[in-house]
């Protein structure tokens, strides 16, 4: 019997963009134990509640993650809604959506990126990240801001989307989908991407229902979940909606399922452009959510569901607030799908979870 | 077939305009809305404090004996509350970002002082009326009417 080493992986480690660390217990070449171990930016976010106005609050929410910060403003934004019985005007929930799945679509892009990189892909991981560039100067052009874009305010949103603009978004939308197509046919056809993906982390679809996984580390275990089905704000005006799932439960399948997923995130951008309703895009909400009350939302983040809770205490100030993010509830996964791998194969089923630590230490 | 489709994207780069800018000597034109810092007109400026109570990460303050409107640069997170809040509509935010620097500042801007109003006359109607008329509560600076205190006709 061979002797067990323990490898320590990250905080620091090339492929690794956001601080995780793992002992892996190694027996030879294979992982038999991954013990992970998180708390290195931990800032205390979810306390600062307690000294912001649930006004000031949405700039500190957005702040807890780049890549999901407008998802996390979005949530945070419509919990106080629901807290304070707050009606958004419809022309607001469709910017919200617009924008929600451009911040989908640059988060997938960004991933695609890394995990080209990962495997060592360079010409793909410049093209990825090429293409993610212009989402962003979408961003600047329509909010003000590439990441942080402090649009979301409760009761609506802060800036309109005028009709130059929205033809803009589209236009940009369709020279992105074009050059997508080929990226997302190396992606998922090509053999040098495919020998690093294909059965490499297989995780079964009892198994994802019992670790409660969620987004597309689930749905690529054939988990048909997705927040976005339950039609919330926005959601509810779109024609179809059914999640993307995929069967295989390994590397391919996630790769699989977030390539899918940005083409759907822009047919919606597409469909919600087409049907925007004109109106006001947002209403003023006064007074302070009642002592006691409690709400809680759910949020198709760009990692999966990511759930909300306020309640309020008589103030502006509120008394809770909590958030459960993706990546806290798919860590049990990566540890269970982490467990009798290769070693080599360590950092690529790492990258296709897409663990967002930021996020889950808030 | 795929490696060629994306041979063919990149061979295709080559004879394209290259994506990036050689920033410092190119930079990109600022779109119109951009966040790039905010200013004051401070002529407009009446010194209510509102903005600095709406900042969430404090980096303005407002000094009424001072006549002063500070901002910490390096704390303000362009998040535009203050542009929003202000009942002056003085503040805006410039498409332009601040340069660099090496050291933590904070601008600071004095507000000149507005021309009072004429006094009124003690028993004047007339004179009363034009105090009044053409102020609106924040043209008085957010602050209570001093002179209305001493008027002498003023209901008891």
């Amino acid at each position: 019997m061979s002797k067990a080493t323990i490898i320590p992986f990250g905080p620091q480690h090339p492929v690794l963009p956001e601080p995780l660390h793992l002992d892996l217990v190694v027996e030879d070449e294979t992982v038999v134990e991954a013990i992970p171990q998180i708390g290195f930016v931990h800032r205390g976010l979810e306390k600062l509640v307690e000294t912001r106005d649930y006004n000031q609050f949405i700039y500190v929410a957005e702040r807890i993650c780049g890549i999901c910060a407008f998802g996390h403003s979005l949530g945070y934004a419509e919990t106080v809604e629901s807290l304070m019985g707050v009606e958004v005007p419809k022309r607001a929930e469709y910017l919200r959506v617009i924008w929600h799945e451009l911040s989908r679509v640059h988060s997938h892009l960004l991933w695609l990126g890394l995990a080209a990189d990962a495997f060592g892909f360079e010409s793909l991981f410049m093209h990825c990240w090429r293409l993610r560039e212009r989402i962003l100067d979408i961003f600047e052009k329509t909010t003000g801001g590439r990441v942080i874009l402090s649009v979301v305010s409760v009761g609506g949103v802060n800036r309109d989307i005028n009709a130059s603009q929205m033809d803009e978004i589209i236009h940009t939308l369709e020279g992105i989908e074009h050059d997508y197509h080929e990226i997302m046919q190396v992606m998922l056809n090509d053999g040098s991407v495919k020998n690093r993906t294909v059965g490499v982390g297989y995780i079964s679809h009892e198994s994802a229902l019992d670790l409660c996984m969620v987004g597309p580390f689930a749905r690529a275990s054939n988990v048909a979940y997705d927040v976005r089905m339950f039609g919330h704000g926005g959601y509810g005006e779109l024609s179809d909606f059914q999640p993307l799932c995929a069967t295989e439960g390994d590397c391919y399948a996630r790769v699989k399922v977030r390539c899918e997923e940005v083409l759907q995130s822009i047919a919606i951008i597409k469909e919600m452009a087409a049907k925007i309703p004109a109106g006001d895009i947002a209403v003023p909400v006064k007074g302070s959510p009642a002592a006691g009350a409690e709400a809680a939302n759910v949020l198709e983040q760009p990692r999966g569901e990511c759930y909300y809770y306020a309640r309020g205490n008589g103030t502006k100030y509120l008394d809770r607030m909590r958030m459960r993010t993706p990546t806290s509830q798919n860590l049990a996964g990566m540890v269970s799908v982490l467990e009798g791998c290769d070693l080599a194969d360590v950092n690529m089923i790492i990258l296709t979870i897409d663990p967002c630590i930021s996020c889950t230490e808030r | 077939m795929s490696e060629f489709g994306l041979g063919r994207m990149t061979f295709g780069s080559l004879f394209k305009k290259p994506e990036t800018l050689l920033y410092p000597l190119e930079t990109k034109p600022a779109p119109e809305g951009l966040k790039g810092h905010i200013v004051i007109k401070v002529d407009d400026c009446i010194l209510c404090g509102i903005c600095e109570r709406t900042c969430p990460c404090s980096a303005i303050k407002v000094s009424k004996p001072d006549r002063t409107w500070e901002i910490n640069r390096f704390q303000c997170v362009q998040c535009g509350s203050c542009v929003r809040a202000c009942p002056k509509k003085c503040l805006s935010m410039d498409p332009s970002y601040t340069s660099p620097s090496a050291q933590i500042y904070t601008d600071s801007f004095s507000i000149p002082e507005k021309e009072k109003p004429a006094k009124a006359e003690p028993n004047s109607l007339a004179s009363e009326t034009t105090l009044f008329a053409h102020q609106s509560p924040c043209q008085t600076a957010g602050r209570f009417p001093h002179e209305f205190i001493d008027e002498s006709r003023r209901s008891r």
